[in-house]
């Protein structure tokens, strides 16, 4: 289960700390009369590693869709880096730009060079002038391993270098949290590695990240607290190790069986 | 894999094969008619029977055209020189009448003395289009402005044009190529003001009138960067409303005091003077650049969270969509009048413009929202979860992308409406496929002559809506971004 990592994973610079970047209480979001997150609580410190896990349908990419309100919730509270996420703009722009999201599909702008893709936040929500946006965009791109695709279009890349740059495209943002909405999801196998591996650096230089994956290896050695979500609730959340070799609900232990299974 | 066969047994290649040339048949010529003239029976009768159509229209009217006569001073003339020349019963186009009267049909009863103005106008029309159309392509920009400064300029002297104007031209070009050589970017002012610079040479009159016009937008951005600051809201609002006040109340009287004091005028011409192609440019290059930017927040409206403002929109789209034209421009000729105070002119062409703005802006706005509806929900998720707002999301990720997808929709309402400008010839004004036909006919020297005019609009008509086509052909390749 653990084939696409074969490296040793850095624990050194993966400090939590005391620091609350997200608490979120007694959330509750319904599709209509649909229930989909129920009374969700969740305090995430500053350096943690969460992996969400769950069957499909179960709302964890709802979930962290509430956190950079692109859903919104009907009840309880979410609090971003201390502000609060309610229907005021200013405050929802402010967390969006502190916090980075890499999507299931990439979602890279195809009219846009890769660097362009980058730049773009920096210079137009940032107000970074062009030249440094551009400077610090080929310093992430070399980090994701593809300064010299900066020119070219999306379009031309492969799945995982996409994935990638839109790694780079939230990272110049410099965010204090990063959301990952099932990154490797729609990858070839052979591209899963490349982009995990990119998620594990980001994870040893101790960025706070919250990956909605199932890649169970990822998890068991980046994580250090991995959540288990069936039917909008939250069902079960301990430690990677914890977690694997010792399930406690019998839920969860279904899911492991089925998912570890072949 | 129990039952392999003995020959997918173990099998290593050690040779890589070279790639070979396709069969000779599958190749070049021979293949294309295969493929795409005789790729079956049926294929192979329609090619046939298409080619005897072909055939038979070329062979019924090529004896009209090639016995077409080109300098007679009317009609029987033609007619004797074509019986005189191919026999009594020979048929032969006199396209005569062009050549005699191409003058009114150009540019209808504006006075030939001022021809030179409507020429300079379009002519000088190219540097301010520079930008827009081709930013990012120097060659074709400078291959397009140098031609267009060469014909504009010769065309300029050939209709008498003074030399005061021939060196304003010569200037504005030379300025112009600059630029556009520089750093296409200047020449963006140029395109913003160009239009009223344009109006100007059309209609003449005094200089101060478009520069109150300007002064209007300029007092309304002061209040805009007063206020818009600490309430963006208020200081739009604001900036909006001082300048229509400052149109309303001050610029006219303004602009006629600035006259009496220092007259700065050219010759004014009236709108019931214009005609033919000029008068359908006119509208249809008015029309297009207005109607854009007019069915873009259309659409953007459609798509709005805000109900009332959604609506709107609808109500408007649907009425504009669900009425002709033609009534449209009845209502602008006459009814208009009715609505407005006693004593107003109000400009018809500028009412027929509106008119046909409005009506292209509401199938524009359709086309842009399919083009809005074909972006993936992920594209505005990805610029909302970067903390673009919605003007920035929109300007920069939505509408490049959406406005490529309509490209052709856009280019195609262009076209539809250029050649629905010939429909004012219902509200009095001299379009150049039916009026400027009639009156030519009106005249006992021409009458009877049908199919000549007829020609000669279609095949400009023709050319101009190809260029479009053409151009959207260019665009789309050029902004493609991905292997197709």
């Amino acid at each position: 289960m653990s084939e696409a990592i074969n490296r040793k994973v850095d624990h050194s610079h993966m400090q939590v700390s005391d620091q609350v970047a997200i608490d979120i209480r007694n959330m509750n979001k319904w599709y209509g009369t649909f229930h989909v997150l129920r009374d969700i609580d969740l305090t995430v410190h500053q350096g943690e590693r969460i992996v969400i896990a769950g069957p499909s349908g179960s709302g964890k990419s709802t979930l962290i869709r509430c956190i950079n309100r692109l859903e919104e919730h009907q009840a309880g509270h979410i609090v971003v880096d201390g502000v609060e996420l309610t229907s005021d703009i200013k405050n929802i722009d402010k967390v969006r730009s502190d916090v980075g999201m890499v999507f299931q599909h990439f979602n890279l702008f195809p009219h846009l060079t890769v660097l362009e893709n980058c730049t773009l936040a920096p210079i137009w929500v940032r107000k970074v002038p062009k030249r440094q946006a551009e400077e610090t965009a080929m310093q992430f791109l070399e980090k994701v391993k593809i300064p010299d695709q900066a020119l070219k279009y999306p379009g031309q890349l492969s799945g995982g270098q996409q994935q990638r740059v839109a790694i780079a495209r939230s990272l110049c943002m410099q965010p204090k949290i990063m959301l990952f909405d099932e990154p490797t999801s729609a990858l070839d196998p052979e591209m899963i590695k490349e982009v995990l591996d990119t998620m594990i650096e980001l994870a040893e230089e101790g960025m706070t990240m919250i990956c909605v994956t199932h890649e169970m290896g990822f998890a068991q050695a980046v994580a250090n607290r991995v959540i288990f979500m069936d039917q909008g609730q939250i069902v079960e959340q301990n430690t990677p190790s914890e977690f694997f070799n010792n399930p406690k609900s019998d839920r969860t232990k279904l899911f492991l069986s089925q998912i570890l299974g072949h | 894999m129990s039952d392999t066969h003995a020959q997918t047994v173990p099998f290593v290649r050690d040779t890589m094969l070279p790639a070979a040339q396709p069969p000779d048949n599958q190749a070049g010529a021979v293949r294309w008619l295969r493929e795409n003239l005789f790729a079956g029976p049926v294929n192979s009768v329609l090619t046939i029977a298409g080619i005897l159509i072909i055939f038979f229209l070329v062979t019924h009217f090529w004896d009209w055209f090639a016995h077409s006569v080109w300098n007679a001073s009317s009609l029987s003339e033609c007619r004797e020189i074509i019986s005189a020349t191919w026999g009594p019963d020979a048929r032969g186009a006199c396209f005569a009448v062009i050549r005699e009267r191409w003058n009114q049909l150009t540019f209808g009863f504006y006075p030939s003395e001022l021809y030179w103005r409507p020429t300079m106008t379009f002519g000088l029309q190219m540097i301010a289009l520079a930008p827009v159309l081709f930013a990012t392509a120097l060659v074709i920009r400078r291959t397009v402005l140098v031609i267009t400064a060469v014909v504009t300029l010769a065309a300029m002297i050939a209709l008498g044009s003074p030399m005061i104007w021939l060196v304003f031209a010569a200037i504005a070009f030379a300025g112009g190529i600059y630029a556009s050589e520089r750093n296409v970017r200047w020449l963006v002012p140029v395109a913003l003001i160009y239009p009223l610079a344009g109006i100007w040479f059309l209609w003449g009159g005094s200089l101060w009138t478009p520069i109150f016009i300007l002064v209007g937008p300029a007092l309304g951005w002061v209040a805009w960067r007063i206020l818009g600051k600490r309430l963006p809201g208020v200081g739009m609002f604001a900036a909006i409303l001082v300048t229509i006040l400052f149109w309303m109340i001050l610029a006219g009287d303004a602009a006629n005091d600035a006259q009496n004091l220092i007259p700065m005028s050219i010759e004014s011409v009236r709108s019931d003077r214009f005609g033919g192609f000029l008068l359908s440019v006119t509208i249809g290059v008015a029309g297009i650049a207005l109607s854009l930017p007019i069915g873009i927040v259309l659409a953007l409206a459609r798509q709005s969270d805000m109900f009332l403002i959604k609506s709107l929109s609808v109500m408007f789209i649907e009425f504009i969509r669900g009425v002709p034209l033609i009534t449209l421009l009845f209502v602008a000729s006459l009814l208009l009048n009715y609505f407005l105070p006693p004593g107003t002119t109000f400009d018809i062409i500028l009412r027929v413009i509106i008119m046909v703005t409005i009506f292209a802006a509401a199938y524009m706005a359709e086309v842009i929202r399919g083009g809005l509806a074909a972006l993936p929900r992920g594209q505005y998720e990805a610029a909302d979860a970067l903390g673009l707002d919605y003007w920035k999301a929109q300007r920069l990720i939505v509408l490049p992308q959406a406005l490529k997808i309509s490209i052709p929709g856009i280019v195609s309402t262009f076209i539809g409406m250029f050649k629905d400008t010939v429909l004012v010839t219902f509200v009095g004004l001299y379009d150049p496929l039916k009026s400027m036909p009639d009156a030519i006919r009106a005249n006992i020297e021409w009458k009877g002559i049908y199919w000549e005019p007829f020609i000669f609009v279609g095949a400009i008509f023709f050319i101009i809506c190809f260029a479009m086509s053409r151009y959207s052909m260019y665009l789309e390749r050029r902004l493609q971004r991905d292997h197709k």
